[in-house]
């Protein structure tokens, strides 16, 4: 028996850290939104670390906040400790750590999803989409509910065919024993998509009463009030600490003593894990001669004494686990309130996907978070945020966005996916950024704010408050720019201090500060500007004067870039018709079918040669369009 | 105009001749006119278009002449790109021209793509919408052709020294990389400037080496790649000896001459010739056997002219009609030497064998025929029916100019690290260094850092 349920604009499938930001977007921006869950009490549940942030990811969350996202805010109110990572290195790469209170983290998303207007949350499984004519109209639940809708998110996380390894034991489920989606991933495979098989895993939690601290080093979170979000104004001031701890001779033998017993080296685990998260038996055997390895205790939250042991993430039979903990400092009593597992699920391989995230299979259908192959909150709550802004977009009858790899690191992201393809989960680093040095976390809003605004999703209130910043940070440049300091005693003292060579001659001052050795304070001290300048402007002024060059030659990248990126290519260019091109050129292009010669140039197998037959074969077309018009 | 500045050498190799550069793109002036020196002074930009200069290219590191030149002015659109065109004529051939060529390189013109003044001409609406598909099939032609060259360059020496170079550099990015990416990971000391600015002298030294390998080796590829071949004891080693003896082999002013890559090179009329070494040749005197090897098919596939060796006092063995085979759509010239011995060979099937190629009668032993072979390779050149063999020479052109490029960068993230600049920024520069080695071997894969990364660490959570 099926019923009809309802009519929205767009339709969420799941609740993650990818459906919730969807779900957000597309309400906020004004399309009636619907987000189905498999179960109400996992809303934005954290099923691994409990933590948001962190080298890249951090930054993406900034930007996240930056395109009226939630997951700054929310850790902002939930988080039990934060801290600014790299700050002895330069700007581009500093970045936000918080450790989140799992629960209250959750609960306080949920919150912000009831509470949103043209938002409907309800608990439910979908296991069809309704597919006409190639274009996606709706979807199906287990209870015959028909939901129908201009378009459809999907985010199933893990849940896509799920199955927990815990040494011997192989089951089917979701994340932390949940339901897992089964009929779904059977639908998209009728639907003609492409599966991968990828894996990924999590490591024990233990109960903290049973921890020796005083064997660990404690890491506390900065002194310093943090914040991800740009409207963030209240700050917690009572922070947790985390604790530091490492592995030994011990622990590696006992690991060597029960490979035999664990999944991944039995062959029992098939699926493709990510380098950058192995195992600890994967970290034993592929680096054996490594006497230890770090391992951190991070509360789960202020309410639960369970604590996420970072560093031995495991698929070792439950005993095995146990054991293995009690050769770790600190952890001689401990007790293991979870053992940690792997788990196995599909993912559609990603190059089926446009750069808006819509399947190029399904029209109206877009797909974020581990679906589309990635790994990480962050990851997820980024794609989520642009998958639900489009659908959005596009069920309301506006144009859709698609962030450069200029632009974002969400637009790197999801660029790498989409064109390249991953073969393992995907995580964001920030070597993966040819422009880092633009990307920064302390720049996301002078990079987006303008764009939330034009979509809908940055309101008037903070719209205004962002241009009165942004001509803040100009008019206080070109003060620094305008300004001749002299070499007089009290600079040439200043300078000395700070072991920089005197003056000869007098100075811009904005040329004073690109001095390594000075900063904008001293400068302030030097010829003190009119009135108090927050320090989110004197931050940007600094940065932006200071690394002019560098930041100049990545612009000029930039510019390249952008007019390859205006070279748009037809969705309907017929590959096969141009000669010149190399097969396996023909090949990739077909699959990836690139938007334009910018993208196509990042496609493997497509050399420049092929660039050059494909810009002159579109040229061709365009004259010839010309002459019969 | 929204593409770069483009520069190559637009008329073929030969020695005598004049050569001209070509320089075409928005920047073709101002590049030009920082090498210039017109004898009245006058800067090139403030020339009236289409005019032709009398002058010196002065290397502006040095402040020293270069050549004596004459450069011709051209502003678009009525240039063959439609863009702004400087045309530097050089007189003195190939070793001047390449001076100045290197020089604009140098200054901020890039190495044309294989083909690249004609698609800009064809996107510059220059030339007929009809011939597109010509021009698609010219860039895919010269393309393969480049190809193929730095394919065999690719297993050459320098590319083993500049895969072994990129490594090092990898290894160091990966290293900065994993003190950004995993600030807590504390299984490695933190880069420090003192270790960058070591690594990075280290890294220039060797690109110094590079580029001096490189530049010995120019001179030596500035020939046509030319094969000898033909069966056992018809004479071949004997060819070699009087081209070498007739005409006075070139003997270069670089020390270190690498005579373990090529053994000689001639020559013959103002043709300069590469004859692939000795050593080779006679490695492979048992080529008719070997002919399916691949090896012996890359030396051949390579080369731009064939030297084919024939007994005149033997008779013409399956042998022989396998090794035409072989060369069958290559220029050749066909050689039936021992002509002062009786003739055993079909001399009619040789000429139907030899109905594509020139076909030249020698007696090496008694010294005839040698003129008339030379005359056959000189014609063969200047009616320009040889015409790919700049390609070995402009892929080295490209490595010197890379290898100049990944210089200054690798100069930059020096600066950087003296002026205290924050690591991750100077990686940039490093970063820049190592793609720029990657083109020269055809591999700029963004990945392999991230796979460096993962194997030289142990990371996770």
């Amino acid at each position: 028996m099926t019923y009809e349920a309802g009519s929205y604009d767009v339709i969420v499938v799941g609740a993650g850290h990818a459906g919730v930001e969807a779900g957000l977007a597309s309400a906020r921006l004004g399309a009636k939104t619907l987000m189905i869950t498999i179960n109400l009490d996992m809303v934005a549940f954290m099923p691994c670390n409990p933590s948001v942030g962190g080298p890249a990811k951090g930054i993406v969350v900034r930007e996240i906040d930056a395109l009226g996202g939630e997951m700054g805010k929310n850790i902002d109110k939930t988080h039990i400790q934060m801290r600014m990572l790299n700050t002895g290195k330069g700007p581009a790469v500093r970045a936000l750590r918080a450790q989140a209170d799992k629960f209250t983290y959750q609960h306080e998303m949920k919150k912000a999803l009831e509470n949103e207007p043209n938002l409907t949350l309800i608990q439910g499984m979908v296991e069809r989409l309704m597919v006409e004519n190639g274009e996606c109209k709706g979807v199906m639940t287990q209870t015959g509910a028909v939901y129908s809708s201009k378009t459809v998110v999907i985010t199933t996380g893990t849940f896509l065919r799920g199955e927990i390894i815990l040494g011997e034991l192989k089951y089917s489920s979701g994340p932390n024993n949940q339901q897992p989606s089964i009929k779904l991933s059977e639908h998209l495979q009728e639907l003609g998509f492409e599966l991968v098989r990828f894996k990924t895993g999590t490591p024990p939690r233990v109960n903290s009463h049973s921890i020796d601290y005083s064997k660990t080093e404690i890491q506390p979170g900065d002194d310093v009030p943090r914040a991800f979000s740009y409207e963030t104004t209240k700050y917690i001031t009572d922070q947790l600490p985390c604790w530091l701890t490492y592995t030994n001779e011990e622990t590696h033998t006992l690991i060597d003593n029960n490979l035999h017993r664990s999944p991944m080296y039995s062959g029992m685990i098939k699926g493709t894990g990510p380098r950058y998260c192995p195992s600890i038996e994967d970290k034993v055997v592929r680096f054996n001669d490594k006497p230890r390895h770090q391992i951190f205790l991070e509360p789960e939250g202020r309410n639960t004494q369970e604590v996420y042991v970072q560093g031995l993430s495991t698929s070792l039979p439950e005993d095995v686990q146990q054991k293995i903990l009690r050769t770790i400092p600190g952890l001689e009593n401990v007790q293991m309130m979870r053992a940690g597992y792997a788990i196995e699920y599909d993912a559609i391989v990603p190059t089926q996907l446009w750069p808006t995230l819509e399947t190029k299979n399904v029209k109206n259908l877009y797909t974020a978070g581990q679906i589309n192959g990635t790994s990480g909150y962050e990851e997820a709550a980024g794609q989520g945020l642009m998958a639900g802004m489009n659908a959005g977009l596009k069920s309301i009858g506006k144009e859709e966005v698609i962030l450069s790899r200029s632009d974002a690191y969400i637009g790197v992201l999801i660029d790498d996916l989409i064109t390249k393809g991953t073969n393992e989960p995907y995580r964001l680093l920030t070597s993966r950024a040819e422009y880092r040095l633009l990307l920064r976390h302390d720049n996301a809003d002078l990079r987006l704010t303008e764009l939330g605004y034009k979509v809908g999703l940055i309101r008037e209130e903070r719209y205004e408050k962002f241009l009165v910043k942004k001509q803040a940070i100009e008019e206080e440049k070109n003060r620094l720019q305008g300004i001749i300091i002299k070499p007089a005693s009290e600079v040439q003292a200043l300078i000395k201090s700070q072991g920089g060579s005197e003056l000869k001659d007098g100075i811009r001052a904005s040329d004073l500060l690109k001095r390594p050795e000075m900063t904008y304070e001293h400068i302030q001290k030097l010829i003190p500007a009119e009135g108090t300048l927050d320090p989110d402007v004197t931050e940007q002024v600094e940065i932006q004067i200071k690394y002019e060059g560098y930041i100049e030659k990545s612009l000029q990248q930039v510019e390249r870039l952008k007019k390859m990126e205006n070279k748009k290519i037809p969705e309907n260019i017929d590959y096969d018709a141009i000669n010149g091109l190399a097969s396996e050129a023909k090949q990739k292009l077909k699959e990836v079918r690139p938007l334009s010669i910018a993208q196509a140039s990042r496609i493997s197998g497509v050399n420049p040669a092929d660039i050059s037959i494909l810009l002159v074969y579109l040229e061709q077309g365009r004259i010839a369009k010309i002459s019969a018009e | 105009m929204e593409f770069d500045t483009i520069a190559a050498i637009s008329t073929p190799m030969g020695e005598g001749a004049i050569a001209i550069v070509r320089l075409s793109g928005d920047q073709a002036f101002e590049i030009a006119d920082r090498l210039f020196r017109g004898a009245g002074g006058k800067r090139l930009k403030d020339a009236a278009s289409h005019t032709i200069h009398y002058g010196h290219i002065i290397d502006p590191k040095t402040g020293l002449i270069a050549e004596e030149v004459m450069v011709s002015a051209m502003k678009g659109p009525k240039t063959f790109t439609k863009e702004d065109v400087i045309e530097i004529n050089c007189h003195g051939g190939l070793i001047s021209v390449n001076r100045v060529l290197q020089l604009l390189l140098n200054n901020g013109a890039r190495l044309a793509e294989p083909g690249e003044f004609t698609k800009r001409a064809f996107l510059n609406g220059r030339i007929d919408l009809s011939q597109a598909e010509a021009v698609m099939d010219l860039i895919r032609a010269k393309t393969d052709r480049a190809m193929n060259v730095a394919l065999g360059q690719m297993e050459g020496r320098l590319s083993k020294l500049i895969q072994k170079l990129r490594q090092e550099i990898l290894e160091i990015l990966a290293h900065v990389e994993v003190n950004i990416d995993y600030p807590e990971y504390d299984d490695v000391e933190e880069m420090t400037h003192h270790i960058l600015m070591e690594k990075s002298f280290y890294v220039k030294k060797e690109i110094e080496k590079l580029l001096r390998t490189s530049q010995q080796g120019k001179i030596l590829r500035e020939g046509l790649s030319t094969v000898i071949v033909g069966r056992p004891n018809v004479g071949k080693s004997s060819l070699l000896n009087s081209l070498v003896h007739e005409n006075k082999a070139i003997v270069t002013d670089i020390p270190g001459t690498t005579r373990d890559v090529i053994e000689e090179y001639v020559n013959v009329r103002g043709v300069p010739l590469r004859l692939l070494d000795t050593a080779g040749i006679r490695e492979t005197e048992d080529i008719v056997e070997r002919i399916g090897v691949e090896k012996s098919r890359q030396v051949l596939k390579e080369a731009d002219l064939i030297l084919l060796v024939l007994n005149y006092s033997d008779e013409l063995t399956a042998e022989d009609e396998n090794i035409f085979k072989a060369v069958e759509g290559m220029d050749v010239i066909v050689i039936v030497n021992k002509m002062d011995l009786d003739q055993k060979i079909d001399m009619e099937r040789v000429k139907e064998l030899s109905k594509k190629h020139k076909l030249v009668t020698t007696s090496l032993l008694e010294d005839k025929g040698v003129d008339d072979l030379e005359e056959a390779i000189a014609s063969l050149f200047f009616e320009g029916t040889i015409e790919a063999g700049d390609m070995t020479y402009v892929s080295n052109t490209r490595h010197i100019a890379l290898l100049n490029q990944a210089l200054n960068t690798i100069d930059e993230a020096m600066q950087g690290v003296e002026m205290g600049t924050p690591i991750d920024i100077v990686q940039i520069d490093l970063t820049r260094t190592w793609e720029l080695l990657g083109e020269i071997i055809g591999d700029s894969v963004h990945e392999s850092l991230i796979d460096q990364l993962f194997s030289q660490f142990c990371l996770g959570k």
